[in-house]
């Protein structure tokens, strides 16, 4: 595979696998406050950004970046302040940013092309400029991410609690808005501003179907959004030999939603499982009725789900619990 | 600080909630040790004024001290701990029980120091206080409001606080986890840590319990000796009438109810 050593496919895979790494540390946080849109949110908002960029002719990293953050911070004083009408709020915010953008790069005279980069991703025509400032912010995200872990994890869990903690809910909060923001940015050369936030989110979805702690969750989460970012730039490289058009960006969402699909059912499996094999409560049976003939004895391997059940084991049959006690069983 | 510095001490405590004056003229002083059941009916103050002892509502004028320290300056936070009134919601991520139990030692760990041997230690002494050591592994959603309320308190207790302020713990808790909860109060009374319990009834915590806070339209209306569950719920802490030209230090004196009283409410309704 000699694509792989290509110039623009190194730089291509160095930014995927950074934003794969990178964007599932913040999506994490923002799932446990039940924010997961929140990225979408600004990922419209840096349209604007990148239509700045574009107009004023400085680079539409940076505006983005900028924007962003801006955004970011709107949105949570909004969010801060108000609890009736925040999320309206917020729609508006959405709106004005990509309608701003598409707005102001009709007056830069750029073309819909140009600014449809930015919309869906274009990670093979990345600069090496734009690679170096992927992989330092992707990076800075991650250490932060990781490094404030405890902090951040304790502030999205119990804000109040955090308070009397000694932390700064205030600046942790913001500092999280800014992550956010910044992997928003980060993630537009891989998959697209309006495909951003899928790469924040899925890969979480995704690993909570296994996960039952905040720190798996969040290094798994990790792991997929890698294999995800890197798997899908490859995938999309090798099919656009065969089929004409096939671009990374859209490819990294669906084989993520794809790895969702194939773990939910495990999920579901898993939980059931474990709801049927949790041990009886400890509590005496209420009567002792007893059944004299039993056509087989129970056992291991007799066929009927074993629980422990204080002291002893019933056997789960035709919707009863079986107890042996003696040369009879016990109904419990 | 030496040991007469009284752990919590209000002065002519005023708490507003969107402009409207919740709580008016609290004067409360808690000594080390103590063990404190704040009771009210719904609505009296009593979630509020705990809340303001942990600068989550900030005093609008008079003022709150801990530990002989103004709230504004107090930095002291792995001292006190909190309990707050329900169970966190619980976010969109699985949760363990050892990791909301550990984010209690945040108050004494610094930004990007991963967790040290005692931090480790802690976290797990306080899980076998409330008696959840076996469940550290699970996660938070599949334990009972009982048994995460005692998460909670083990979460407090992580930083090893010198006073510990509970709101309501036992709302709608089943009597064994009442019980459960009761006994790792009793340890810690015996440990000398100040209690500050928010109650509407006190159940299994009613032969812990010093001295009794009463709240009625958020002022103190008694202050003394522990009263049985049924006296807090007579006509005299009850939504009934205030007497605007009484002697105010009656309030501060242990009321009994009489059957005047009664007849007193009956010729005003």
């Amino acid at each position: 595979m000699d694509v792989l050593t290509l110039d623009f496919m190194v730089r291509a895979m160095l930014a995927a696998v950074f934003t794969g790494l990178a964007a599932p540390v913040v999506g994490t946080y923002l799932v446990q406050r039940r924010l997961a849109l929140m990225g979408d949110g600004l990922g419209h908002v840096a349209v604007t950004g990148v239509a700045l960029g574009l107009l004023t002719g400085a680079s539409p990293t940076w505006t983005a970046v900028a924007v962003a953050v801006v955004g970011a911070c709107v949105i949570e004083v909004i969010r801060e302040r108000g609890q009736a009408g925040g999320d309206v709020a917020l729609a508006l915010l959405f709106y004005g940013g990509i309608a701003g953008g598409v707005l102001i790069t009709g007056m830069a005279g750029q073309s819909a092309a140009r600014l449809q980069e930015f919309l869906f991703g274009s990670i093979t025509t990345i600069s090496v400029d734009d690679v170096w400032v992927t992989m330092v912010l992707a990076a800075s995200v991650i250490v932060i991410g990781i490094g404030l872990g405890p902090q951040l994890f304790a502030v999205a869990q119990d804000q109040e609690f955090a308070r009397v903690s000694g932390l700064n809910v205030r600046a942790l909060n913001l500092l999280l808005a800014v992550l956010a923001a910044v992997t928003v940015t980060v993630a537009m050369r891989t998959v697209g501003l309006l495909l951003v936030s899928a790469l924040m989110i899925i890969p979480v979805a995704t690993a909570q179907q296994i996960t039952r702690s905040f720190r798996t969750t969040l290094f798994a989460a990790m792991g997929i959004g890698l294999f995800a970012s890197w798997g899908g730039l490859l995938l999309a490289a090798w099919t656009s030999y065969r089929i004409e058009g096939v671009s990374p960006g859209p490819t990294i969402v669906v084989l993520a939603l794809v790895m969702f699909a194939l773990t939910w059912p495990l999920g579901a499996w898993l939980r059931r499982r474990r709801r049927r094999h949790a041990p009886f409560d400890e509590l005496p049976a209420l009567a002792h009725q007893t059944i004299d003939e039993h056509p087989h004895r129970h056992g291991d391997g007799c066929g009927h789900r074993a629980i422990q059940h204080g002291d002893h084991v019933d056997y789960v049959h035709d919707g009863h619990r079986h107890a042996p006690h003696g040369n009879h069983y016990d109904e419990h | 600080m030496n040991d007469h510095t009284p752990v919590i001490r209000i002065t002519n405590g005023t708490v507003p909630i969107d402009g409207r004056p919740v709580l008016r003229h609290i004067e409360l002083t808690v000594a080390a040790g103590e063990f404190v059941a704040l009771m009210g009916a719904n609505g009296s103050g009593k979630s509020t004024l705990v809340r303001t002892m942990t600068g989550l509502r900030p005093v609008s004028a008079g003022s709150v001290e801990l530990f002989g320290t103004q709230l504004d300056r107090f930095k002291d936070w792995h001292r006190l701990g909190f309990v707050p009134q329900r169970p966190a919601a619980g976010g969109g991520v699985p949760t363990s029980v050892w990791e909301v139990v550990a984010a209690g030692r945040l108050s004494q760990r610094r930004p990007f120091v991963p967790m040290s041997k005692r931090d480790r230690q802690l976290i797990r002494e306080a899980l076998e206080v409330v008696g959840l050591a076996d469940r550290a592994r699970d996660g938070i959603a599949t334990l009972s409001g009982g048994q995460q309320q005692r998460v909670l308190t083990a979460r407090a207790l992580a930083s090893q606080p010198e006073l510990i302020l509970l709101d309501e713990p036992t709302a709608g808790v089943d009597l064994p986890n009442q019980q459960a909860l009761a006994d790792a109060l009793q340890v810690l009374k015996e440990r000398n840590v100040t209690v500050v319990l928010v109650a509407h009834e006190l159940g299994a915590m009613q032969p812990l319990v010093d001295r009794a806070v009463v709240m009625r339209d958020g002022q103190i209306a008694y202050d003394g000796p522990p009263l049985a569950d049924h006296e807090v719920h007579g006509p005299l802490f009850g939504s009934g009438h205030s007497h605007h030209h009484g002697d105010p230090d009656d309030l501060l004196t242990p009321l009994v109810a009489s059957p005047i009283d009664n007849t007193l409410e009956a010729d005003l309704s």
